[in-house]
C-alpha cells in the first residue's frame, strides 16, 4: 500500500511538471502577456517595456521558466490586486467554505444518485426508471446559476424556508479551529451556530449537488444494467444465495468500480460549479472571490486560482487512485 | 424412476417488440441418479437454454417456458422463484463454461466458497472457512489456505474452473449440470477437468448433465447421449450404441467430421455443410434439410417424428435415416 | 390424396406469421399421417410437373426447401449506419431531439427577419420607468413581456436564438476540429510510427490529460479573462475547453479500430498502412466523435451561458443572447422572474434537444446493443 503511494507520488511529478509549463507558455506567450493585461490596451510601448523588464520578461525563456516554477513551488501565487493580499493566503482563507459546501453537494449526490440509479436499473422502463432518466438529463442541461436563482427564489426569497445569502447569520461566529463552519459550531460546543450554518449550506449544496447527482444517476443504473447481465451474478444465483447477498456482493460491488471514478473526476466540475453557486448565494468561499476578482480584472487571482485548482485536483485524483485499488483487488496487484 | 425427467420442454424467447423465436422447442430426456448425461450440439441449439431454464436462471420477462421438468416429483418449471433458490446449489448445481468471467473478479475465493456454505448448511466463520479449504482440497487445489484469500485473476485458468467446481459441489448436489465445462481450457486441463468430475460422480452418485459441444468430452463421459439441433432432440441413445451406429444425418455427419488417427492418410475429412443459421421451421419439416445430403421432399412436410428405426431406445427424429443395410442416396425413388 | 399433401399447399398459400403457427399446433395430431403419406406427397410432386420425371421431383424439391428457408428470416446485415438511422426513427427520444433541434435551427435562421419589434428598440422605456420596479408581463402586443429596458422580450428571444446556436456551433466546431487533428495524428502516430510514433502520442496524450484534468468553465473562465470579453473569446473559450475531449475519443477510437481484425486482414493483403489509416480506421472511428459532437453542442451552449452570467459573455448590447439575457436578468430575479426563465428554459430546451439526439445516437451506434 505504501509503496503504491509513494509510486503513485511519483507519478505526478512528470504530471505537475507538464501543467506548470503549459500554464507558463500560457501566461507568458499569449498574444498580450502579462503587460497589456495589467496596463489595458492604451499601454504605450515604453510602458509595455518598462513591465516587462520589471517582471523579468526581457530575459531567456528558461530562466524565466525556473523563477515562475521556483516561486510555485514556495506557494507563491502573486498578489492581489484586490486586496493586497498574497494570493495564496487569500485562498487558504477562504478554501475550508468551499470544501464545506463541495463536501456538503458530493454526500447528496453520492447518497442520492445511488440508489436512485440502483433502483431505476432493477425496474428499467417502469415509472422510477423514466422519472430518473429523464429527470438527469434535464438535470445535465439547466444551467447551475439559473437552478442557484431559481431555488433561491422559490424557497429562501419566496418561501422563507431557507436564508438566501451568506454562511452563518449575522451575530454567529464560531470560526475559528478548523474553518469549516459546520465542525466548528460541534467542536466548541456552539451548536446554534452548527444549526445555522447547516440550514445556510442546504440550498447551495443542493444546487451544486445537481449535475453530480444526474451524472451519478445515470452511471449508476448503465452500470447494473451492465453487471447484471455478467456471468458471475448468474453463478451467484446459480448457489441460490440470498437476493440481498446477490444484490450487494455481486452486483453493487462490481457496479460501483466505475461510479468512484466518475465520483473523482467530477469533483472538477463541481469547483466550476461552486464558483457559480457560490456568487448567487454570496457564499464567501473561493468561488464567490473568483467572481469579484473577474469583475475586478484581478489577474494575479485568477491565474493563481488554475495552478490551486490544479493542485488540488492532481490530489484528489490521487485519493480516487488509491480508493479504487482498495476495492478493486486486480488493481491492487500491480 | 429417474431423477430428472424433462418432457417436451419448450423456451420461447420475445418481448412485445420482439418477434418471438422459439430457442428450445419440445426437448424430452431423462437423468437417472449417478447417471451422466450428454446434451450435444452446435452453439444456438438450444443445449444452454435448456440448462438454464432448468435452473430457474432464465430472465423472469421476454422468456415463455413449457413443458415439464420433474426433478424428484417437483416440476422445477412452476416452482415459485423462492422455493427454487432455496433448491439451486443445494440440490442442483451448476457449472459454467468461462471460469474467469463466471467468478466475481472482487471477491476473494474463499468468501465466494463460504458464501454458499453459510447460505445452504448454515456454516460460518472458522468452521465455514475449513469446509471450504477442505473442499478445494477437494478438486484439487494445492495450498488451499492460501487460495482462499486470494482473487480469480490470481488463479490460472484450471484452478478457477476447479474452484467453481468447488462451489458447485460444496452441498453435494443431486444434480450437478455442467454447461461446456472444459471449452476455454487448454487440452491437457480439459483432461483433467474430466477427470475430476468422472471422480465426483463416481464417489457421491451425482447425477450429470453434460451439455457441451465437444464428443470427445461425450465418448468420455457420457452414458447417454442427446443430440440437439435447432432446438428439438434428433437422436437418442447410449454412448455405446451412438458412436458405432449415428443414424439421424446430422449426428452421422458430426462424427464423420471428426479427424481420425486411423484413418488412412490423405483421406478427406466430411465437414457439415452450411451454419446453424440455414435451417427451416420445424413446423413446416425438418430443420436439418437445408444442410442434409440425405433430404427429400418428404423431410419437408411436417416436423419428423421421434422413431426407433435401429434398436430400442436409439430414438431418431428422422425419415430418411442412415441405417447401414440402405445406404443412403441423393434421391429416394418416387 | 393423403393430409400430407393437403398440408404442403395450405402451406404455400399461407403466410409465414399466423399460418405456421396454426401448422405447428396441429402437428401433433398430423405428424404421424406425415410419416405414413410420405410415399403419397413425393407422388403429388411427380404429377405436378408434366414431365412427372425425377428431374421435376429435384427442382420441386429445392424451390420447396428455397421457401422454407426464405421463411425462417434470416435478417442480411445492414450497413451500420443505415442500421442506426433505422434505429434512431424508432427511438422516441431521438425523434423528440430531432423535432426540439430542428425547431431551434428555424427560428435561429429565419427568427430575426420575423421579429415583431426591434429587439433593441426601448419602446416601452416610459412604461417601465412608470412602473417603478414592477415589470410588464406577458400581454397582447409583448406575448413575453418587457425587460428592464422596455425591449420587447419576444423579439429578444428571436434574435438570440441566432446568437446562441452560433456560439454553440463555432465553438463545438473549434473544439472538433482542432480536437480530432491532434487525435488523429496521435492515433495515426501510434498505428504507423513505430517506437518514435508510440513517444510522440505519449507525450501528446500526456498534455491532452492534463488539460482534461483542469475543470473546463474554470479553464474557459481563465482564457476569457485574459482576452477580454467578447463574443469571440466565449466561442475560443468554449472551443479550446473541448478539444481534449474530442482529441482524447478520436484516440481511442482509432487505437481500438487499429487492433480489429479487418485491419489486420488489411495488412495481411499488403496495403499500405498510411491508406489503411486513413480509408479504414479513420471512416470506421468517427461514430463516437459524432456523438460527441452533437453532446457537446449542449455543453457549449450551457457554458457559454455560464460565461455570460461571470460577465465575461458579449458586451454588445445590440446583439440579444440567450446567456446575456438571462445573466443581465438576475438582478431582476426577485421581481421579474420570467424574464430570466424564458432564456433559461430556451437554452434548457436546446440543449436538451441536443443531449437526447446525442446519447440516442450512441445507443444505436453502439454495436453491444445491435442485433
Amino acid at each position: 500500500m505504501l509503496r503504491l503511494v509513494v509510486r503513485r507520488l511519483l507519478q505526478l511529478i512528470p504530471t505537475l511538471l507538464g501543467l506548470s509549463v503549459l500554464l507558463f507558455l500560457w501566461l507568458n506567450r499569449l498574444p498580450g502577456g502579462p503587460a497589456s493585461a495589467i496596463l489595458g490596451e492604451r499601454a504605450t510601448e515604453a510602458d509595455v517595456a518598462r513591465i516587462n523588464r520589471a517582471l523579468g520578461l526581457d530575459q531567456p525563456v528558461w530562466v524565466q521558466y525556473g523563477r515562475f516554477l521556483k516561486r510555485v513551488v514556495q506557494l507563491d501565487l502573486g498578489t492581489s490586486t484586490q486586496t493586497g493580499q498574497p494570493v495564496w493566503d487569500e485562498f487558504v482563507l477562504r478554501f475550508p467554505a468551499t470544501v464545506e459546501l463541495s463536501v456538503a453537494a458530493m454526500l447528496i449526490a453520492v447518497a442520492a444518485g445511488i440508489p436512485l440509479g440502483y433502483l431505476a436499473a432493477r425496474r428499467r422502463g417502469g415509472w422510477l426508471d423514466v422519472t430518473a432518466v429523464s429527470g438527469s438529463l434535464i438535470g445535465i442541461c439547466v444551467p447551475v446559476f439559473f437552478l442557484a436563482l431559481l431555488l433561491k427564489g422559490v424557497f429562501a426569497v419566496g418561501l422563507g424556508l431557507f436564508p438566501s445569502y451568506g454562511r452563518l447569520s449575522t451575530g454567529l461566529d464560531a470560526t475559528g479551529v478548523t474553518g469549516f463552519a459546520v465542525l466548528d459550531g460541534l467542536l466548541t460546543g456552539e451548536f446554534d451556530a452548527t444549526w445555522d450554518a447547516l440550514v445556510h449550506l442546504v440550498l447551495p449544496a443542493v444546487t451544486l449537488a445537481s449535475i453530480p447527482l444526474a451524472v451519478i444517476v445515470r452511471m449508476t443504473r448503465a452500470s447494473v444494467l451492465e453487471v447484471v447481465g455478467e456471468d458471475y451474478v448468474r453463478t451467484a444465483e446459480s448457489k441460490g444465495l440470498e437476493k440481498r447477498v446477490v444484490r450487494v456482493r455481486h452486483v453493487l460491488r462490481n457496479a460501483l468500480l466505475p461510479v468512484v471514478t466518475a465520483v473523482g473526476l467530477l469533483t472538477g466540475s463541481l469547483l466550476s460549479g461552486a464558483v457559480l453557486t457560490e456568487s448567487v448565494f454570496s457564499f464567501g468561499g473561493i468561488g464567490s472571490f473568483i467572481r469579484t476578482s473577474i469583475d475586478a480584472r484581478d489577474y494575479p487571482v485568477l491565474v493563481g486560482f488554475i495552478m490551486f485548482i490544479a493542485m488540488v485536483y492532481v490530489l484528489i485524483n490521487l485519493l480516487v487512485d488509491l480508493a479504487y485499488s482498495l476495492i478493486d483487488p486486480r488493481v491492487r496487484v500491480h | 424412476m429417474p431423477l430428472l425427467s424433462v418432457d417436451e420442454l419448450t423456451v420461447t424467447f420475445g418481448g412485445r417488440d420482439r418477434r418471438p423465436s422459439t430457442a428450445v422447442d419440445g426437448v424430452s430426456f431423462t437423468v437417472g441418479q449417478g447417471q451422466v448425461v450428454g446434451l450435444v450440439g452446435e452453439s444456438g441449439c438450444g443445449k444452454s437454454v435448456t440448462s438454464l431454464a432448468l435452473m430457474g436462471l432464465l430472465p423472469a420477462k421476454g422468456v415463455t417456458v413449457g413443458g415439464r421438468a420433474d426433478f424428484d416429483g417437483t416440476d422445477l418449471l412452476t416452482l415459485s422463484p423462492a422455493r427454487m433458490r432455496d433448491l439451486r446449489g443445494r440440490e442442483l448445481a451448476m457449472i459454467f463454461q468461462d471460469p474467469l468471467s463466471s467468478l466475481n473478479p472482487v471477491v476473494p475465493i474463499g468468501l465466494q466458497v463460504t458464501e454458499i456454505l453459510r447460505r445452504h448448511r448454515g456454516l460460518k466463520g472458522e468452521p465455514a472457512r475449513k469446509e471450504a479449504a477442505q473442499l478445494l482440497d477437494r478438486v484439487g487445489i494445492p495450498d488451499p489456505g492460501r487460495r482462499l484469500k486470494e482473487y480469480p485473476h490470481q488463479l490460472s485458468g484450471g484452478m478457477r474452473q476447479r474452484a467453481l467446481i468447488a462451489m458447485a459441489v460444496a452441498c453435494a448436489p443431486r444434480l450437478l449440470i455442467a454447461d461446456e465445462p472444459t471449452t476455454a481450457l487448454d487440452v491437457t486441463i480439459q483432461a483433467q477437468i474430466l477427470e475430476l468430475l468422472r471422480e465426483l460422480v463416481d464417489q457421491e452418485g451425482t447425477a450429470l448433465l453434460m451439455i457441451t459441444h465437444d464428443l470427445g468430452v461425450v465418448a468420455g463421459l457420457c452414458d447417454q447421449v442427446n443430440v440437439l439441433y435447432a432446438g428439438k432432440a434428433v437422436e437418442t441413445a447410449g454412448r455405446r450404441e451412438l458412436f458405432g451406429h449415428p443414424t439421424h444425418p446430422y449426428a452421422h455427419g458430426l462424427l464423420g467430421s471428426i479427424p481420425r488417427l486411423d484413418a488412412p492418410r490423405g483421406e478427406p475429412l466430411h465437414p457439415i455443410r452450411g451454419s446453424i443459421n440455414d435451417k427451416i421451421a420445424w413446423a413446416d419439416g425438418c430443420a436439418f434439410a437445408p444442410r442434409c445430403d440425405h433430404y427429400t421432399l418428404e423431410c419437408l412436410t411436417g416436423t419428423p417424428e421421434l422413431t426407433e428405426p435401429r434398436a430400442a431406445g436409439h430414438r431418431v427424429r428422422c425419415v430418411n435415416p442412415v441405417l447401414p443395410a440402405v445406404p443412403p442416396t441423393a434421391e429416394v425413388p418416387a | 390424396m393423403t393430409a400430407g399433401t393437403n398440408r404442403t399447399q395450405a402451406g404455400k398459400e399461407s403466410d409465414a406469421g399466423d399460418g405456421s403457427k396454426e401448422r405447428g399446433e396441429s402437428q401433433g395430431s398430423k405428424g404421424s399421417q406425415g410419416a405414413k403419406g410420405s410415399q403419397g406427397s413425393g407422388g403429388a410432386a411427380g404429377t405436378a410437373g408434366t414431365a412427372g420425371a425425377v428431374a421435376t421431383g429435384r427442382a420441386a424439391k429445392i424451390d420447396r426447401l428455397a421457401e422454407l428457408t426464405r421463411r425462417t428470416g434470416a435478417t442480411v446485415g445492414n450497413s451500420l449506419w443505415k442500421e442506426a438511422f433505422r434505429r434512431l426513427r424508432s427511438n422516441r427520444m431521438a425523434v423528440i431531439g430531432a423535432v426540439v433541434i430542428a425547431l431551434f435551427v428555424v427560428v435561429a435562421v429565419v427568427g430575426p427577419w420575423v421579429t415583431p419589434y426591434s429587439p433593441t428598440a426601448q419602446t416601452w422605456r416610459g412604461e417601465v420607468l412608470a412602473n417603478q420596479g414592477k415589470f410588464v408581463g406577458a400581454r397582447g402586443e409583448n406575448w413575453f413581456g418587457l425587460d428592464h429596458l422596455g425591449r420587447d422580450m419576444f423579439s429578444r428571444m428571436l434574435v438570440g436564438a441566432r446568437q446562441t446556436l452560433l456560439v454553440g456551433v463555432v465553438s463545438m466546431l473549434i473544439g472538433l476540429l482542432l480536437g480530432a487533428l491532434i487525435g488523429t495524428l496521435s492515433g495515426a502516430a501510434v498505428t504507423l510510427g513505430g517506437r518514435a510514433g508510440r513517444r510522440i502520442d505519449t507525450v501528446v496524450m500526456r498534455v491532452i490529460d492534463i488539460l482534461l484534468s483542469l475543470p473546463s468553465l474554470l479553464l474557459a473562465v481563465s482564457i476569457a479573462a485574459v482576452m477580454g470579453q467578447s463574443l469571440t473569446t466565449v466561442m475560443i473559450a468554449v472551443g479550446v475547453v473541448q478539444i481534449p475531449v474530442f482529441a482524447r475519443l478520436l484516440r481511442g477510437s482509432m487505437l481500438a479500430q487499429g487492433g480489429a481484425d479487418y485491419v489486420l486482414a488489411a495488412k495481411a493483403l499488403g496495403i499500405r498502412r498510411k491508406r489503411i489509416v486513413l480509408t479504414q480506421i479513420l471512416p470506421n472511428s468517427l461514430s463516437p466523435v459524432i456523438v460527441q459532437a452533437t453532446l457537446s453542442l449542449a455543453t457549449a451552449i450551457i457554458e457559454a451561458a455560464a460565461l455570460s452570467y461571470l460577465g465575461l459573455g458579449n458586451p454588445d448590447p445590440a446583439v440579444p443572447e440567450w446567456g446575456v439575457m438571462l445573466s443581465q436578468a438576475q438582478r431582476f430575479f426577485d421581481n421579474a422572474p420570467m424574464m430570466a426563465v424564458y432564456p433559461a428554459v430556451g437554452i434548457i430546451i436546446t440543449a436538451l434537444g441536443f443531449t437526447l439526439l446525442g446519447e440516442a445516437m450512441r445507443e444505436a451506434l453502439d454495436p453491444k446493443l445491435r442485433g
